[in-house]
């Protein structure tokens, strides 16, 4: 994966607007937001219903998400173009999710939604219909998605990247500051995890930075290149954003999102927690 | 919208006497601006949060108490700074003007 093959920019996604092996896909944390407007011919993915198991905490598994994406009308075959609010957290996750069960040709829109009305670009209303497919998930891919018995072996050991902003990491915020803080986890950090916020990777229109300006952030808070790597966050949305500039845009290998982040590591009992600005010992 | 209360959505629901909350309005001409961006950072510049307006013009954060900075984007504007203390218990208004 390179940044030619995972990002596109806003002309590329305006040239494809009629490309019917293109489907634009946006998924926000503001689930409204699609319905107050959305990109010309783009569907709409939900990630509290179509994603997520609605009784256990687990993703939809195969069947579900096959079955999904042939109502959506998708076809494996399709390049798939992510984009979304809140500088593509939640369309990073999706293209996580993609990736996870296996889906070839995944984009996503360089700056997403936002990038795309600070630019005053189009947005419509109209509804998008796309004929049913059969669409067929493969099984998922393990190697992108880490559990909380390996994190807690990692500790120490492998490259452990808390995404969260500051005040998070520290333990003074248990949440993103646009959402109540009421929570009852622990708030804190995992031991050696080093602090390196999802932001540091975006500029204010929400693009990615750089490369070179990738390698040199991720370099200085740290993370040993030649070392396996797990990201996380709160509910592991921001952590796919991370995921995606390490593993997508700079090319490392063996790079997994832990979804369950701190929502089940911070209630997990009898693990090691750091509070405070410091990374903390193993 | 008719009847929007000062800062806008309603807290109710939030036990405001936990939180430290900075909300306000973004307005160009007077008017409210409903598609611009918000960004909250912190006192070293950053980044812990950003929202849309809402079609009122309002935002909202949970912040923790200390100092602020909000950084506003909109189409057809210069970003707008504008620093901001937040007290727990107390909800710190804003007025954004682009």
């Amino acid at each position: 994966m390179s940044r030619e093959s995972a990002l596109v920019d806003a002309d590329w996604v305006a040239e494809h607007l009629d490309d019917p092996k293109v489907v634009l896909v946006e998924v926000d944390e503001d689930t409204s937001a699609y319905d107050k407007g959305h990109i010309k011919g783009a569907i709409k993915l939900d990630w509290t219903t179509d994603l997520q198991d609605q009784v256990r905490r687990d993703f939809v598994n195969k069947d579900q998400f096959s079955a999904l994406l042939s109502e959506r009308g998708v076809s494996n075959d399709d390049t798939v173009v992510l984009y979304g609010g809140n500088n593509n957290w939640f369309a990073a996750y999706a293209y996580w999710y993609f990736k996870l069960y296996g889906h070839e040709d995944v984009k996503l829109l360089d700056g997403g939604r936002k990038k795309w009305e600070l630019d005053s670009r189009e947005l419509t209303e109209d509804a998008t219909t796309r004929e049913a497919t059969t669409y067929t998930a493969k099984e998922q891919d393990h190697s992108i998605r880490a559990f909380r018995d390996e994190v807690v072996a990692a500790i120490g050991v492998q490259n452990l990247v808390d995404v969260r902003s500051p005040d998070e990491y520290a333990g003074r915020l248990m949440a993103p500051a646009h959402l109540p803080q009421e929570q009852a986890q622990r708030a804190g950090h995992i031991p050696t995890a080093a602090s390196v916020p999802w932001s540091k990777a975006a500029n204010d229109d929400g693009t990615f930075k750089s490369d070179d300006e990738l390698q040199k952030i991720y370099s200085e808070a740290g993370v040993d290149w030649n070392k396996d790597t797990i990201a996380y966050c709160r509910i592991g949305e921001r952590s796919s954003h991370t995921w995606f500039v390490l593993k997508e845009l700079l090319g490392q290998q063996n790079v997994k999102n832990y979804d369950g982040s701190w929502t089940e590591y911070g209630s997990l009992v009898g693990v090691p927690v750091a509070l405070g600005d410091e990374r903390g010992e193993a | 919208m008719c009847g929007a209360t000062t800062g806008g959505v309603s807290l109710e629901g939030v036990n405001v006497a936990k939180e430290s909350v900075i909300q306000g309005i973004v307005t160009r001409d007077d008017e409210p601006v409903g598609n611009a961006y918000v960004r909250l950072l912190d006192r070293t510049g950053e980044f812990t949060a950003e929202v849309p307006t809402s079609v009122t013009g309002h935002f909202r954060f949970f912040a923790s108490p200390g100092e602020w900075t909000l950084r506003t984007l909109a189409p057809k504007a210069d970003p707008v700074d504008r620093t901001v203390v937040a007290q727990q218990g107390s909800v710190a208004e804003v007025t954004v003007a682009i």
